[in-house]
């Protein structure tokens, strides 16, 4: 007989957890005990829950395993559930383990009390109360195959103090069968093979793919169908590196800062294979504008709710991705006939020959589209770029060209500023050997700034690559574009010097005025303090706006291009 | 379009408010739900009338169905089906109300199953709108209070809902 602690602990251990990021509390007392005893999953230690959530996200995104992370009861769990929502809405498998009061105590607004449960249900895959110490192992083996298949999600596991006290035997269930749940979907044949006809037929084809390509791994079985298919592609936010970003058949980012090429492919192609990507309205636009164009739309996706939701389809195909890819590869491979679509090619270098990404240099003011073009060359394009929210998120996606699927780590769906720091961490932990770098603002970095901290206690190497507008650069964009310049409450006054601060957490800070001096700064960063955290305070262009842009509400071709060229 | 929709449901605490928690947070209406175990105490049965354009019944059956507690989801209305609801209406009946109401608790074959010397309760079973319209057919200004306890349904003949 074991305690329930020791229970879960053992869980996390045949479940091959590495790493736990957690706060410990009361309620959470004799889980910590039981970490404390053992090696073999190490915990790391946050300042913020919020940032336990993130950073264990942050390892579930570079990694595909799934993201632990333990917090105490009420404020412990209130605090996780920005993170929890983040998750969710980018489908990221994690288990989220929170301690509760005593069992006896629920209802009675004990100390600490707060209805876990209740809170986190509309943010999460699913969420579990454990009321006896014999269901933990079950529990966790539940949660632990829920969050992790499918379409994954976040899995919060609510376990009262007295439960985790209590003891009984430990048998770890070898599998899991659940009559409500059976995540495992084959393509329809039938319907992969309309597919493939249509998109043999097709004469202005297009590829758009999201998230669900690099979740499921199917990035590889991606490349493949769309070189031997010869089609052009964009992926979305979520799915950059799906597809070689360097291959002349990419064409960019789709949807509100997507380049012309791809928003006007999207719009004006006979036929669209959608995979893994739910139409969402950053990236179609207005969705009556886009339904107003005729053209076929073929979508797999895992989830069948993400088909048909805010887009007509012809074809839907429910299914695991990598399934029907494989599936789709398998049927065209077997077709002999060269697809002609030379003319749409054409079309398409004529959109791309607008070069809409083109942006002015300033002689004496450093460009951000700048630093991270700099930031790419410097890291051969191979480092994890984790980013925050607002417009240094959009520069980076534009301007560092990934080439390999989980290398671009932000928070898309939720849109949640302060992720950047704490995805690093994640990310660096469990990536020892790649370069890992955040890209950030003066704004969100200070969302998540105290754990600064925890990456020094873990000797963290991030870089930190502050875009520092002194605005909150994309909410000023707004304000300019659409409330006639009144900068309502956009302006970041007071900042700290980031560059003290960094080394007042024992890390390097350098500061960065000058347009000669970004490639210095960072190479100094990458090479001479490799294995350290450096912070890049860059000083950028106070106004420079994001482009190219489609208005919320506009229809896809309705681009705003760069002014000034 | 009104639909009824039938889900087969685990019968586990917190089941009830996921579901009812998904329809007000996608802004789903529901116009009635009932919800009790079945045979098999492991299981809840839930009945929701709830309407909307094909594109919103689609989208509900399939949220319906990624809930991980349910197991089973079908909208009867798409085929033949039964529905009965139970509705408790206490009305006024003194003076010549009183033969009035029994005449259309009659027509409705509605029971009357509590008597005072100014009042009626009526029982009255059937589909909704059959409720519905005892309840316009008689005087709005003697109805004093009416319990309804929402839509069942079930498929007919061989549709059946099981594990
Ligand atoms: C938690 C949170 N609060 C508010 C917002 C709204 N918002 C989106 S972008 C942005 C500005 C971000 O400023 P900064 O981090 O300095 O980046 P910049 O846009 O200047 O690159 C804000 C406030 C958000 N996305 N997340």
């Amino acid at each position: 007989m074991i305690s329930g602690a020791e229970i879960v602990i053992r869980c996390l251990q045949e479940e091959k957890v590495d790493y736990v990021f957690g706060y410990p509390g009361g309620a959470v007392l004799h889980i910590y005990d039981e970490l404390f005893k053992q090696d073999k999953v190490k915990h790391v230690l946050v300042r913020h829950e919020q940032a336990a959530v993130h950073a264990a996200d942050g390892l579930a995104r570079s990694t595909h395993k799934v993201g632990v992370a333990l917090v105490t009861s009420g404020p412990g769990a209130t605090n996780a559930v920005t993170g929890i929502a983040t998750a969710y809405m980018d489908s990221i498998p994690m288990v989220i383990i929170s301690g509760q009061v005593p069992s006896y105590y629920i209802g009675q607004d004990a100390f600490q009390e707060c209805d876990t449960v209740g809170i986190t249900r509309p943010c999460v895959k699913h969420n579990f109360l454990i009321k006896d110490v014999r269901d933990i192992a079950m529990t966790m083996k539940k949660a632990f195959f829920i969050a992790n298949t499918g379409r994954p999600g976040p899995v919060v596991v609510d376990i009262p103090k007295d439960i985790t006290a209590a003891k009984c035997k430990f048998d770890y269930p070898k599998d899991v069968q659940m009559r409500s749940y059976n995540p495992v979907v084959k393509g329809h044949l039938g319907q992969i093979k309309k597919a493939v006809q249509l998109l043999l037929g097709a004469r202005r084809p297009m590829i758009y793919t999201g998230g669900g390509v690099i979740l499921s791994n199917a990035a590889e079985l991606l490349t493949t169908l769309t070189r031997r298919l010869g089609f052009p592609i964009t992926n979305t936010l979520m799915g950059l590196g799906a597809y070689p970003a360097t291959d002349p058949q990419f064409l960019g980012m789709p949807g509100m800062h997507g380049t012309l090429e791809a928003n006007m492919a999207m719009q004006h192609c006979d036929v669209l294979l959608a995979i893994g990507a739910r139409f969402d309205d950053r990236v179609i636009g207005n969705p009556e504008n886009f339904a107003s164009l005729p053209r076929k739309i073929i979508h797999v996706d895992i989830d069948p709710s993400s088909i048909s939701k805010r887009v007509r389809v012809d074809v839907p195909i429910v299914g695991n991705v990598p399934d029907v890819l494989a599936e789709m590869i398998k049927l065209i491979e077997a077709e002999q006939g060269k697809i002609e679509i030379g003319d749409w090619w054409k079309e398409i270098e004529g959109w791309r020959s607008k070069r809409c990404m083109r942006y002015k240099p300033k002689k004496d003011i450093i460009m951000p589209q700048y630093v991270i073009e700099k930031l790419y060359e410097i890291t051969g394009g191979n480092a994890i770029i984790t980013s925050d929210v607002g417009q240094h998120q959009m520069w980076a996606a534009q301007y560092y060209k990934f080439d390999q699927p989980r290398r671009w780590l932000n928070s898309g769906g939720l849109g949640t500023m302060g992720v950047g720091l704490p995805y690093a961490m994640g990310a660096a932990l469990a990536n020892p050997d790649l370069q890992v770098a955040c890209v950030t603002g003066e704004g969100s970095i200070q969302m998540c700034i105290q754990e600064l901290s925890t990456a020094k206690q873990f000797r963290l190497p991030i870089k930190i690559i502050n875009l520092n507008n002194r605005y909150l650069g994309m909410v000023r964009q707004w304000q300019e574009m659409f409330h006639g310049s009144r900068y309502a409450e956009s302006y970041m006054d007071s900042l700290p010097d980031f560059v003290k601060l960094a080394e007042a957490y024992g890390h390097v800070g350098i500061r960065v005025e000058r347009p000669e001096e970004v490639e210095g700064a960072l190479k100094k960063a990458f090479i001479e303090h490799k294995d350290d955290l450096v912070f890049l305070d860059i000083l950028t262009d106070r106004e420079a706006n994001v482009f190219p842009m489609v208005a919320a509400g506009k229809g896809l071709s309705d681009m705003i291009l760069a002014e000034d060229l | 379009m009104r639909h009824i929709i039938s889900i087969l449901l685990e019968n586990e605490a917190g089941a009830l408010s996921r579901v009812a928690g998904l329809f007000s947070a996608r802004g789903y209406n529901i116009e009635t739900l009932t919800v009790a175990p079945t045979e098999d105490n492991s299981l809840s049965r839930l009945t929701i009338v709830t309407s909307g354009s094909d594109e919103v019944i689609e989208q509900i059956t399939k949220q319906l169905n990624k809930l991980i507690d349910v197991i089973k989801v079908v909208d009867l209305s798409e085929a033949a089906h039964i529905e009965r609801e139970l509705m408790l209406i206490k009305v006024r009946a003194t003076g010549k109300d009183r033969e009035e109401m029994k005449r259309m608790a009659e027509i409705f074959r509605g029971r009357i199953i509590d008597v005072t010397d100014s009042t009626y309760v009526i029982e009255l079973t059937g589909s909704g709108p059959k409720l519905d319209a005892f309840i316009q057919a008689i005087d709005a200004g003697l109805i004093l209070e009416t319990v309804r306890t929402g839509v069942s349904g079930i498929g007919s003949g061989d549709r059946i809902l099981k594990v």
